[in-house]
């Protein structure tokens, strides 16, 4: 082990992790569209391939020949550059996400001892990409969808980031492999039921899917943020949204769900194992609230943001904190 | 703050039912590969027949045409050469066209013919890629005269695709004389009904 140096230990473990998250971005797209599909009683796709699983290989085969328009009025540096941020952005995330016990390192890249404010920021500056994508497409709908984008994930990072802080006072640690190791005992979404259940919700709302997806609803704003954007542009935005996706159901599983730590002292099956599948479950229950919740009204999910889930979130650090200083 | 509490049961019931959902038996049918049976009178594409010596029945008197409620049909009749007969009769069509694009398909053709000789079959997928291949030639619809000897046309070798009805078997010639013959109608209905069932 000490015979290969660092930098080329964290380039192949980028190398494969950028492989499985991609892979699970594509087969999650499938799994999306089946679990959608099951649930409005259709099969799904199922053409491509035997049960549809070469589907994700023609939809990527398409987007990437179809032509790349830029429009006229567009900011065409940024219009170019917006795809790459969300994308940069969504991917740099799992630098810091370990998905085993990682005290040898073996199951992240990174193990960073500040690891959750990391994500906190990066997945921050995820919302440049929507923001300026739709800003410099020069067109009213997509400028729409990102002004939204910016208003909406604001409000709700607030909440998001308050309901981080009662895990980090149970946990007494920043680190994600500390957060994980202190929840062996008790999984934080019990002590930590309400700030559980707003992390959920922002962390929809955070990565804009339905019933919070008003950034790209098609009733009103035609595609959203990314209306102008087509071919593998557009593919890059959705690859983004799926990686969010998986990103939110990481941190739900290593913060409130036990990370890698295995349910009822099942401690046979590796630790791996239980996270990947703790993650599909989020993943699933995303796909879940799709196909089952209609769009919230603009006005109605920012008075939610800010009336209810900000002073919820706060009452609930309140109360954390005070019963854990008189403990 | 109770109104809000039914809200979130009314979203768990909502979740309840999209789950529930997913085990529902689909009603897909998944066309290509698998074929829905159609309606036991099902209009679908025609057919010119024959009698069983493979004299063709239309005998060119354009009663289909005059008939036709979307002027879908074209038919040029000609006499019979007494040596070479088509058809039993005096005249037979040269030409018989359907523009299948015009048609609408309500079988009025099929009830003006006096030899029941145009039939609407229940065969229906004809889609192509050029207009004109939609006009339909006695070359396409005419049965070819070795199916029409004592063999139904459905049961032509390798049978057309997609075709589910049978068509009874074709009388001889001579049993036009006694009148109109409704049998192959119920022949279809029972192999169709047949068929239903086992939906």
């Amino acid at each position: 082990m000490n015979a290969i140096p660092l930098w080329l230990v964290v380039l192949i473990k980028s190398g494969i992790l950028l492989f499985v998250v991609i892979t699970t971005f594509a087969y999650a797209m499938l799994a999306e569209r089946k679990v959608l599909g099951w649930m409005q009683l259709r099969p799904g796709p199922n053409r491509v391939g035997p049960w549809g699983l070469m589907q994700p290989a023609a939809d990527a085969a398409k987007l990437m020949l179809k032509e790349d328009l830029t429009p006229k009025s567009a900011d065409p540096l940024i219009y170019r550059l917006a795809p790459f941020i969300s994308l940069l952005t969504a991917f740099s995330v799992y630098a810091v996400v370990p998905f085993g016990a990682s005290s040898s390192g073996t199951w992240a890249i990174g193990n960073v001892n500040a690891g959750i404010l990391l994500i906190l920021a990066i997945t921050s500056i995820g919302v440049y990409g929507v923001s300026l994508g739709g800003w410099a497409s020069g067109s009213k709908y997509p400028l729409l969808g990102s002004v939204r984008a910016t208003a909406q994930m604001i409000s709700y990072e607030l909440a998001m980031a308050l309901s981080f802080i009662g895990v980090l006072i149970l946990a007494g640690t920043t680190s994600l492999d500390g957060i994980v190791n202190a929840q062996t005992r008790w999984w934080f979404f019990v002590p930590q039921f309400v700030g559980c259940v707003i992390y959920i919700i922002t962390a929809v709302a955070e990565t804009n899917r339905t019933p919070f997806d008003l950034v790209e609803a098609e009733t009103e704003l035609v595609a959203g943020f990314h209306t102008e954007y087509s071919g593998l542009r557009f593919g890059l935005f959705f690859i983004a949204e799926y990686v969010n996706m998986l990103t939110v159901s990481c941190i739900a599983t290593l913060l409130f769900f036990g990370g890698w730590n295995a349910p009822l002292g099942l401690t046979m099956v590796p630790g791996v194992i239980w996270f990947v599948l703790k993650v599909g479950c989020f993943m699933f229950f995303y796909m879940w609230l799709r196909a089952t919740l209609p769009r919230l009204r603009y006005d109605r999910l920012m008075a939610f943001g800010w009336k209810v889930l900000l002073p919820v979130a706060t009452l609930n650090l309140v109360v954390t904190a005070t019963v854990v200083a008189l403990r | 703050m109770r109104k809000h509490l039914f809200n979130v049961g009314a979203i768990l019931r909502g979740l309840s039912i999209t789950f529930g959902y997913m085990f529902r038996k689909r009603p897909t049918i998944e066309y290509p590969s698998v074929k829905k049976q159609h309606a036991p009178r099902f209009h679908g594409l025609h057919e010119l027949r024959r009698y069983e010596d493979a004299k063709e029945r239309c005998i060119g008197c354009e009663l289909c045409s005059s008939a036709c409620p979307a002027n879908a049909i074209t038919v040029i009749g000609a006499e019979n050469a007494p040596d070479a007969r088509i058809s039993p009769g005096e005249r037979y069509a040269a030409r018989y066209e359907i523009d299948e694009l015009r048609c609408i398909f309500c079988g009025m053709c099929e009830e003006a013919c006096p030899t029941d000789a145009i039939v609407l079959t229940p065969r229906f997928e004809m889609s192509d890629y050029r207009r004109g291949s939609f006009i339909y030639g006695k070359d396409r619809l005419l049965v070819p005269p070795d199916a029409g000897r004592g063999q139904a046309p459905d049961d032509r070798p390798g049978g057309i695709p997609g075709d589910l009805g049978r068509v009874a078997k074709i009388k001889s010639t001579t049993d036009v004389a006694e009148g109109y013959d409704a049998t192959w109608r119920g022949g279809i209905l029972k192999t169709q009904r047949k068929g239903l069932g086992s939906l």
